[in-house]
């Protein structure tokens, strides 16, 4: 076979969502040698909150004020749920470990004395999350104290509508009014998306020309809501320079995926992890695992010459449907990289509910990877399927992470626990 | 409480009524069309889409394939815009019934329907995905009809005349006095309230409902319900209409239309009307099926599935649902003792135009009006906002004339928020709210790969934009609009489309937390 490059280091972490760049920081940040390989597609449909926990049980929708809470009633109520297998310190220390990195890296978050907060989403509700980034945080005061606010939105950019969400807001937050603006420089563009806009305003002049098209609309209001537009890793600076020209304070609200937020993060990791010494494969997916020795070998890329990755270790990240870690035809589901067991309800009539938004939610999303208690996949006699190979993220069983809102927390939280499971692996066999 | 007066009362807003509306209001005579929920709710718009050449029939009911011929050569005249003139071919492969085949052409010159023999290499060159096991093959004149263009232009010249079609306008009673229906009693199903219509003669052509509307006046149809599901493809599979050649049977027609092609039916008898939609059994059953004429179809990406009902009158309700007559029943309840009281049931899309002008016959008759019939030779012209309904018309349209304003609110269907403007005019012309459900009924919004997805959110906010919406009911027009979208679609998650399913649920649910909005 035509190799490109042969690759060597102690663990590999298969995927770039959430829980794979999760893992490779906290790989990082324990020495460990790390490579990491997968496509960066998904986490941009990410909207930047962090969820921890909100809804528990599903089925009866009820939402929690206090996330710690809802955790020691699931562990107790759900046992196969992978957040029961994890101690409650280590998921507070797996949060903090990752908002410090995203902090130090600019991307500040804020907690609510570790209750939910409510965040405004572009729908118009309200979305409950844990830590929220510091570009929405004054929504969620704003929102709380009911002062006077302005929603304003922008001409050309599609799916978000000023006056779709104060409407919709109304019986919450009655005292804010909507606005429509021309996005400074970009008359000539008739679809507006919001990764050019976030990236102008890394210019000066550029703040200062959309403070001075806003200032005027104000009035009243003594807080702005905007779409989530604040510039990229520089959106700190961003947000105090307007909020400095305009006089009060500004709140980012998501638009639809992929939103600036999720890019964000893509983003930060992307520069921050190679600076930690990751090696990030991050055009290609991995084709072949195979297993020699005491070595995986992972083939990186469908077409010749290939990469190939000798680890000891392996974390698989790989995500759901959407992100290609499980598969389903019109009869099975599978997890295509290694064949593993994948847990599934019943056959194809089971999976879904009749109703998009049966309170239940669909029995599919409780399929995907069995794992024992160090996060290590089984294989189909219930054993581990191998000593050094863990799982992480959303492709565990037994979650349901769209309807329960836990889906960054769950992917942060596993992947810590399989970090850690690899470490103590190796410090026992090394 | 309000109470309108008309001359004739149409209950239901499918092709049926839309014709008969029409076909009156040519002839002078004022319509109220009162539909339960919107135009093509029932089986008008869960159909193949097919303008049957009667080749079809042939076999098992020569009227029916006689009155399909005539008609579909009549509407191809007439109704262009609504038809595209594909050409059929009937194949049999092997194993199929060689008697069937062998009767087959004799058949169809018996009915006068043009049938040719093509070689089986003809056919293949014609239509490359079809099986390598093909043994016989024949043109006829088949083609496929846009039934919702259909019937909103059979509506916008009625509404042109004078006529008006109610929406979301549910009958709840008849009040009936000396043998006649004095009033018929309606709730508006928007707003809660009750009205009466006043009508010299009331029309029942709720199509599978007739049995329940006759029922309020005291009048027993004795009315059996098929169940037919289809599936629709992503792309077009075949330029032709494709039948099997044996008797008919699951999934032996596909049909283009646009840029789409679907796939069908099944037929499962079923006792009432409360749950129609396609299940798994059904949806895997059409694809093994339609595969062993087309094995392209075991491969092709489905986008979505929905089903029809076919109302069967009793009487010829033996064996197979699809073997019995599909001609259509025109019922005169004067029988019963109700002078002023039709139903109209049965038939087929093909001959949608027959029934109507067979029912204004009798009401005009019944009510001393001697105009003639128009609609056999008068063409059917185009409505505005009755032109979105076809696949890939609004990309053309676009990429043609294209203002750099009007950009695109759905881009897998690629329509532009011009064409939502003209529907919003449409809708409210027709006593209706323009909410999600109503524009997708009339365009191709969330009928493309994200299935609704994305360009529910879009048009949503341009709908607040715009000032159609208040308060909190964009909510409520996602969540309905979603969920209709969602009875299709789910018999069809597996690979591609059960990622985008996923990718959904993570947005309205994982991200919006729409399923729960209501309880915080």
């Amino acid at each position: 076979m035509d190799v490109e490059t042969e690759i060597h280091c102690d663990l590999a972490v298969i995927g770039a969502g959430m829980a794979g760049m999760a893992a490779s920081l906290f790989a990082a940040n324990r020495g460990i040698d790390t490579v990491q390989i997968g496509i960066a597609s998904q986490i941009i449909f990410s909207s930047g909150l962090l969820d921890l926990l909100a809804v528990h049980p599903v089925e009866e929708g009820r939402t929690w004020d206090n996330p710690w809470e809802a955790l020691d009633r699931l562990s107790g109520d759900l046992p196969d749920h992978p957040y029961s297998r994890i101690k409650k310190s280590h998921i507070r220390k797996a949060l903090s470990e990752t908002v410090v990195f995203l902090a130090d890296s600019g991307l500040a978050y804020q907690v609510n004395e570790e209750r939910n907060s409510h965040v405004i989403t572009s729908l118009g509700t309200r979305k409950q999350t844990y830590y929220v980034p510091r570009t929405m945080w004054n929504g969620v005061q704003a929102l709380h104290e009911k002062k006077p606010g302005l929603i304003i939105d922008i001409r050309g950019l599609r799916g978000f509508s000023a006056r779709q969400i104060t409407e919709t807001l109304k019986p919450v937050w009655p005292g804010v009014r909507h606005e429509r603006i021309e996005f400074p420089d970009m008359r000539s563009v008739q679809e507006m998306y919001t990764e050019p806009m976030a990236r102008s305003l890394a210019v000066p002049e550029n703040r200062k020309k959309l403070a001075d098209i806003i200032r005027p609309l104000i009035k009243d209001a003594r807080i702005v809501g905007v779409p989530a537009i604040l510039g990229m890793q520089d959106s700190q600076d961003v947000q105090q320079d307007l909020e400095d020209m305009i006089g009060v304070p500004l709140f980012e609200i998501p638009t639809m995926p992929p939103s600036i937020p999720g890019l964000r993060i893509r983003e930060t990791f992307e520069m921050k992890l190679p600076e930690k010494g990751v090696r990030l494969k991050y055009r290609n997916r991995v084709s072949r695992i195979s297993k020699n020795n005491d070595e995986f070998l992972l083939e990186v890329g469908n077409d010749a010459p290939v990469s190939r990755i000798h680890a000891r270790g392996v974390i698989l990240a790989t995500g759901r449907f959407l992100g290609k870690g499980l598969y389903a035809d019109r009869k099975t589901i599978r997890e295509p990289l290694l064949d593993l067991p994948v847990y599934q309800p019943g056959v194809r009539p089971e999976w879904h509910r009749f109703d998009f938004m049966d309170p239940r939610g669909h029995l599919i999303n409780q399929a995907g990877l069995e794992i024992d208690n160090r996060f290590r996949p089984l294989d189909g006699s219930g054993k581990p399927a191998d000593d050094n190979l863990f799982a992480a993220g959303s492709i565990l069983a037994h979650q349901d992470w769209m309807r329960m809102k836990c889906g960054s927390g769950l992917a942060i939280a596993t992947a810590y626990a399989a970090v850690n499971a690899f470490l103590k692996t190796t410090s026992k066999n090394g | 409480m309000d109470s309108f007066q008309t001359q004739v009362l149409v209950i239901g807003g499918g092709i049926t009524g839309a014709g008969i509306a029409r076909d009156l209001s040519l002839r002078g005579v004022n319509c109220i069309i009162a539909e339960r929920y919107d135009i093509n709710a029932g089986a008008s718009g869960a159909n193949h889409g097919l303008l049957h050449s009667g080749a079809r029939y042939v076999s098992n009911d020569a009227t029916a394939a006689e009155e399909c011929r005539r008609e579909g050569e009549l509407l191809k005249k007439l109704a262009c815009d609504c038809i595209e003139d594909t050409g059929g071919l009937f194949v049999a492969i092997q194993g199929d019934d060689e008697n069937f085949v062998a009767d087959f052409p004799h058949l169809c010159a018996q009915s006068g329907i043009d049938a040719q023999a093509v070689s089986i290499e003809e056919a293949r060159e014609l239509e490359p995905v079809l099986s390598d096991r093909l043994v016989a093959a024949y043109k006829v004149p088949d083609a496929s009809v846009d039934p919702f263009k259909l019937t909103l232009d059979n509506f916008h010249q009625a509404r042109s005349l004078g006529s008006t079609l109610l929406r979301h306008s549910e009958v709840t009673g008849f009040e009936i006095d000396a043998q006649r229906i004095v009033r018929t009693k309606l709730k508006n199903l928007l707003t809660g309230e009750d009205f009466f219509i006043e009508a010299e003669l009331v029309v029942n052509a709720s199509g599978a409902w007739a049995k329940e509307i006759a029922a309020l006046a005291g009048c027993s149809i004795n009315l059996l319900y098929s169940k037919g599901s289809l599936l629709v493809t992503h792309n077009r599979v075949t330029r032709k209409v494709i039948n099997r050649l044996r008797p008919s049977s699951n999934a032996d027609i596909l049909v283009p239309g646009g840029t789409v092609s679907i796939l069908g039916t099944t037929s499962v008898r079923i006792d009432t009307l409360d749950a129609i939609f396609p299940t798994v059994k059904e949806i895997d059953f059409i694809l093994e099926e339609g595969a062993s004429m087309i094995p392209a179809l075991e491969k092709a990406r489905s986008i979505r599935a929905y089903s029809g009902v076919r109302p069967l009158l009793g009487s010829q309700s033996t064996g197979d649902d699809r073997n019995v007559s599909r001609g259509f029943a025109l019922l005169d309840h004067a029988e019963n003792d109700l002078d002023n009281f039709v139903t109209i049931t049965g038939g087929k899309l093909t001959t949608y135009r027959l029934m109507a002008e067979k029912v204004a016959d009798l009401v005009c008759g019944r009510m001393g009006i001697s105009a003639p019939c128009l609609t056999r030779t008068e063409a059917l012209p185009s409505g505005a906002g009755a032109k979105w309904t076809k696949p890939g018309l609004a990309p053309k349209m676009w990429v043609k004339h294209h203002d750099p304003d009007d950009t695109l609110l759905c881009e897998c269907e690629m329509v532009p928020k011009s064409v939502v403007d003209s529907l919003i005019d449409s809708i409210h012309l027709q006593n209706g709210k323009p909410d999600l459900k109503a524009l997708g009924v009339r365009s191709r919004i969330g009928k493309g790969a994200c299935q609704g997805t994305f360009c529910a959110l879009r048009t949503g906010a341009y709908l607040y934009d715009t000032g159609e919406m208040e308060n909190d009911e964009g909510l409520g027009s996602i969540r309905a609009f979603i969920s209709e979208r969602w009875r299709g679609i789910r018999p069809l998650l597996w690979d591609t489309p059960l990622i985008q399913a996923e990718l959904q649920e993570a947005i309205y649910c994982g991200m919006f937390g729409l399923e729960i909005h209501d309880r915080q």
